[in-house]
């Protein structure tokens, strides 16, 4: 598909909106950077102007999007299933607690997130290589028991604070961070959105390298794992090094996550680490579209947030903190089941289905009945460009990559 | 002596009820290659289901079949309505779709049942049976425990070895296009299947609940370990559900009375680990996993 | 064919910006407000009044609603809210009514910090009151204290809530701490039973753990065998086999209902009868009485399941219909209470609330964080409340009651075999109680003045 595109434009005398276009669509680098660049201020403007507890609530949120990044790398890309992502972040997590366990200790930040990476990488590699032989149901069980384990590692032993879990000082904002934050904002910045800062330039960062990664060569192997293996593999591609990488890779993320959750916890025990925890990063994945990491950050904003609002409508129409807790629970289990039913590629995949429906019924009233009774009934048009709009030419260029659906194989036999 | 007759009974009752609910979920993977996680919540509903009947005054046995009809009407309903539309999308759809059904079911059951802490009446006896002076720890209760557990697994195996019916499900499980081909009805074999699965896992749920304590989570660790039971015996085999739910209720029994019981899910990682390093595909199943 | 992860057709920052002012209206902050370090009020009293009018005090509290840990917990709140009901249809305290905010953390740390954070910066609460779980709070105790808001009576005996003052000067325990119940149950087995062969049957967390401790003190050389179950695993039979096997002859169980009531099953199941000794976290003999009732095979009357059973109290418990305390509940629940018979669930939340409502009062009229950490520090030994012993706040401890009885179960009640004992955490010796704080009963009209 990407062929037609970069040849397309050069066809009819670039202009120089099509030249940029193009550029935008052949260097993804720039693509990236790009883009991190308005997130990153957009990510000032909105930590500005926003109150600490909801910057509490985007801290929150910016970590569970980081570990569903490097999910939706492994689930999406690669077709590995991970029940047990959140112990992946423990890994992390503890390591951060481990590294900042006293008010002094002036090891910079970028060390300590760093070595977390570092550890849950390791961890990665072992679980990866062993995970690498396993397909479907066999990888979820292994997966859903090291969800379990992993937290029982950290309550047994001692040293790891056990059943109460480490507690960790976040290091005191540095001052040129207090300067810039005051010059900025016309005061100093609160350790709440000091954090919220970290977490989402983290966030930004793992997106950049996660979306290059899945852009590059890599990625494109991965994908050839996950689409078919016996071509992939006539196509020389090893698929034991292929799962073990991506694995790893989505292990750094959660490794990432786990960071930023001890630097916005402040505690790190078992109980933080929960099943539940590893399933929610997998429906995040699922839901927000799989594959799709701008779909990863929105359910993340959503599952951040939702049971917040249904809990304020819940005691609005007068129910007690029981009943609205309860309901809140059953209307996040509905919305998951809803979504799967109604949107089966989650989020992302409605919405570009939506988008491109728009777009086809857009291009169908512009060109002769013919072609445009052709373009608009299928759901997934050509994707050949309609030459009268250019705009549209990137727009259409890749109509649903983000969400292809997966094939991951139904079990074998 | 006697603790190790004690321990390694508890785990012989203990792995008997992850096989139960081991076999639901070998049944469901036999008939439509999916995993249901929702497993546990709608064997607590039917519970509560018969428990209430119970409480009502009605017949225990009379609420123990009604709890069995109802897990076979909820998993049939189930499979029309909610399953069948993520049937042939891609396999994550279908296990968000039970997770999503895991948490609906759980805070159903809490909204309607509440969360309050409720016993459930055994079965049989619940003193162990004495031998001369010294009580074994192991009850009648628990031999109708053991007991429903085998005939489910030897109806099961009887029902896919010698019967038309087993062998349409098959059927219909393996190969959809060549079974309808062939004149089976595949959506009612798919249907069929995730209502006796149902029944099967409502049965596991009673088989926990009697005799001890039930409230919304009673089933949560068993969801686990059950999961694993299944996986380690090979997720297609009715035996090897029996036969990993035992091998893990006898480890994790001697392991909290001997070891540490700290240490059970650790040991079940180990375990789990083992089977798969040596068998991918899990103890009982022909087909080994990924071609590498 | 080239692929990129972002989705061609949304420019990702558009979207970033798009959910992240959506999470700022999403959450409807009411909060433009004085932030945290609260209005300094009316210029007169220098002091943090966040959350505090004229006419209401908003306090908050985090409770497992939902979850594994929701039985029996969740009642809590619901008994301190008909309480605060009760004080507030009286007009309130000071002409303030007390509005308590419950928020479910599922006995999920993660979700205690979220809903913390609701509470306090959202919410903008005077005070925590009764939040619940040792795990659970620990995860935002220090925040509380760095915040400077006072985090009262948390609903836990962990040693954690009173013994370190100078760190945690905003927080207060409320029950006695797990330690000093060990220590009371050891010298009385010590004293009693000096032959019985000791097994202990624990929790694997600080309840377990610190119970062991004070029990240790005395029957370091009588305990024969230490078995430890996970909350969760109902599956105890191997752990009660063990502790059989060793010959252990008493059992002292710091458990949780739930796990009381599996220790009898299980021993019934074993033939194993040893004399039991439950904590009273797990010993409500209405509670557990009931739920053994159901397997009384029909030979013994279900109340009486637990007969002969020995415990600890500090306060009184629903079967006590002669105390005037059970009285006022039952007139509390009466007029403000839901659905179901008044539990011991609900009479821990409205002691520990009228607990706060005596610390109001103490506070006076100019409410502010500070002075009601500062009456409860000079005041709070001597409250009359519905404790059997006094509570040890001091500006040197903000520990909770600081002792027991011990009592041996019959039917739904119980038959105290000791004084009220008191004692402290460490060394501190285990003495009668000598302030009369068992005989007193509730302030005229049920509220404290």
């Amino acid at each position: 598909m990407s062929e037609t595109t970069t040849t397309t434009p050069s066809t009819d005398g670039a202009t120089r909106g099509q030249q940029l276009s193009a550029l935008w669509q052949d260097y993804p680098l720039i693509r990236h950077l790009v883009t991190a660049a308005i997130g990153l201020a957009v990510v000032i403007v909105v930590l500005t102007a926003v109150d600490d507890f909801q910057a509490t609530k985007l801290t929150e949120m910016a970590y569970i999007a980081i570990a569903a990044g490097g999910l939706t790398l492994l689930t999406g890309l690669n077709g590995q299933i991970s029940l047990g992502h959140g112990a992946l972040m423990a890994f992390g997590a503890y390591t951060t607690a481990l590294l900042y366990d006293d008010r002094e200790v002036g090891t910079p930040l970028v060390v300590v997130v760093l070595a977390s990476v570092l550890v849950t990488v390791l961890v990665g590699i072992l679980i990866g290589i062993a995970a690498a032989r396993l397909h479907g149901p066999y990888l979820a069980g292994a997966t859903l028991t090291l969800a379990i384990a992993v937290p029982e590692i950290g309550k047994y032993f001692d040293q790891l604070g056990g059943d109460q879990g480490l507690r960790l000082f976040v290091p005191e904002i540095p001052q040129w961070a207090t300067d810039i934050a005051y010059y900025l904002t016309g005061s100093d910045p609160s350790r709440s959105k000091y954090v919220a800062f970290l977490a989402w330039v983290t966030l930004i960062v793992v997106f950049i390298l996660l979306a290059n990664l899945a852009s590059s060569r890599i990625g494109r192997r991965w994908a050839a794992v996950r689409d078919d293996e016996v071509a992939a593999e006539l196509a020389g591609i090893d698929l034991t090094r292929a799962r073990v990488s991506a694995f790893v890779v989505s292990a750094a993320a959660a490794g990432a996550a786990g960071a930023m959750f001890a630097l916005a916890q402040r505690t790190v025990g078992p109980l933080g680490f929960s099943l539940n925890l590893s399933l929610t990063l997998l429906a995040i994945v699922v839901l927000g579209g799989l594959g799709s990491l701008t779909g990863a950050i929105l359910l993340s904003g959503v599952l951040v947030f939702l049971p917040q609002i249904v809990m304020d409508l819940g005691s609005g129409a007068d129910l007690d903190a029981t009943r609205a807790s309860q309901m809140a629970t059953l209307t996040f289990g509905l919305v998951m089941v809803l979504v799967i039913l109604l949107a089966p590629r989650g989020l992302m995949g409605g919405v570009r289905a939506l988008g491109l429906r728009l777009r086809a019924a857009r291009a169908g009233r512009r060109t002769p009945p013919a072609t445009g009774g052709s373009s608009s009934s299928g759901a997934a048009p050509s994707p050949t460009t309609d030459p009268a709009s250019p705009s549209s030419t990137a727009e259409t260029a890749e109509p649903d990559d983000g969400s292809t659906p997966i094939t991951t194989k139904k079990g074998t036999s | 002596m006697l603790q190790f007759t004690n321990t390694a009974l508890a785990g012989l009752v203990l792995g008997m009820i992850f096989a139960a609910f081991a076999l639901a979920l070998v049944l469901i993977w036999r008939s439509t290659r999916i995993l249901n996680f929702a497993q546990a919540p709608m064997a607590v509903l039917t519970t509560y289901i018969a428990l209430v009947m119970i409480e009502d005054g009605r017949p225990y046995w009379l609420a123990f079949v009604v709890a069995l009809l109802a897990g076979l009407v909820l998993g049939a309903v189930l499979e029309r309505v909610v399953i069948r539309p993520v049937e042939g999308k891609p396999d994550i759809n279908a296990v968000i779709l039970t997770l999503g059904l895991f948490i609906v079911f759980k805070s159903g059951a809490e909204v309607i049942f509440g969360t309050k802490l409720r016993t459930y009446p055994p079965t049989f006896g619940i003193r162990g049976i004495e031998i001369g002076d010294t009580t074994i720890g192991i009850t009648t209760s628990d031999f109708f425990t053991i007991g429903a557990v085998i005939a489910t697994l030897v109806l099961l195996v009887a029902l896919f070895r010698f019967t038309d019916l087993g062998l349409k499900m098959r059927a219909a499980a393996n190969n959809q296009e060549v079974a309808g081909l062939l004149g089976v009805k595949v959506g009612a074999m798919l249907t069929l299947g995730w209502a006796l699965a149902a029944v099967v896992g409502s049965l596991s749920g009673l088989l926990i609940a009697a005799g001890g304590l039930v409230q919304p989570s009673y089933m949560d660790s068993i969801v686990v370990f059950g999961f694993i039971a299944a996986v380690i015996g090979g997720l297609e085999s009715p035996a090897g559900a029996v036969v990993g739910g035992l091998l893990l209720g006898f480890s994790l029994s001697f392991v909290s009375g001997y070891l540490s019981a700290q240490l059970v899910a650790l040991v079940a990682l180990g375990i789990l680990m083992t089977v798969l390093t040596l068998r991918p595909g899990g103890l009982f199943t022909a087909t080994q996993g990924r071609r590498v | 064919m080239k692929r990129h992860i972002w989705g061609s057709t949304a420019p990702v920052a558009g979207i970033l910006a798009a959910t992240l002012v959506l999470a700022g209206c999403g959450s409807g902050g009411r909060d433009d407000g004085d932030g945290d370090d609260g209005g300094s009020g009316d210029g007169e009293v220098a002091g943090d009044t966040t959350g505090v009018t004229d006419d209401s005090v908003t306090i908050g509290g985090h409770y497992p609603l939902t979850g594994v840990a929701a039985p029996g917990y969740s009642e809590i709140p619901v008994g301190a809210q008909a309480y605060y009901d009760f004080v507030n249809d009286a007009g309130g305290v000071n002409g303030r009514t007390i509005d308590f905010i419950v928020k479910d953390d599922g006995y999920d740390p993660s979700k205690t910090t979220a809903v913390t954070d609701d509470l306090v910066l959202r919410d903008e609460i005077f005070a925590m009151v009764g939040g619940l779980g040792t795990p659970t709070h620990r995860t935002v105790v220090d925040d509380l204290n760095a915040e400077g808001v006072p985090d009262l009576f948390v609903s836990s005996g962990s040693l954690q809530w009173g013994d370190d003052v100078e760190n945690r000067p905003t927080t207060f325990g409320w029950q006695p701490d797990y330690e000093i119940e060990g220590k009371i149950i050891g010298q009385y087995i010590a004293d009693e039973m000096p032959d019985a062969k000791v097994g202990l049957f624990l929790q694997d967390d600080d309840f377990g753990e610190d119970g062991e401790k004070g029990v240790r003190q005395f029957l370091d050389k009588q305990i024969v065998s230490v078995q430890k179950y996970t909350s969760g695993n109902t599956e105890i039979g191997p752990q009660i086999a063990a502790l059989q096997a060793d010959g252990a002859d008493l059992v002292i169980g710091f458990t949780t209902p739930a796990y009381t009531a599996l220790t009898q099953l299980n021993g019934l199941g074993l033939g194993y009868t040893p004399q039991w000794f439950y904590s009273n976290v797990g010993s409500d003999p209405s509670l557990v009485g009931g739920l053994l009732a159901n397997f009384s095979e029909g030979s013994v009357d279900g109340a009486g399941a637990l007969d002969g059973v020995l415990t600890t109290e500090y306060i009184p418990t629903n079967a006590e219909t002669d105390s005037e305390w059970t009285q006022l509940w039952n007139e509390v629940w009466a007029a403000n209470g839901g659905d179901g018979p008044l539990t011991n669930f609900h009479i821990y939340g409205m002691s520990q609330a009228y607990t706060f409502v005596q610390s109001l009062v103490a506070a006076g009229e100019d409410l502010t964080r500070e002075g009601i950490i500062a009456a409860l520090e000079e005041q709070g030994g001597d409250f009359a409340g519905p404790n059997l012993a006094p509570y040890r706040f001091s500006a040197d401890s903000h520990l909770g009651v600081s002792g027991m009885r011990i009592a041996e179960i019959k039917g739904v009640a119980s038959t105290p075999l000791t004084p009220v004992l008191v004692t402290d955490i460490g060394d501190a010796e285990i003495t009668e109680d000598t302030s009369d704080q068992a005989d007193d009963g509730p302030a005229e009209g049920g509220i404290p003045q």
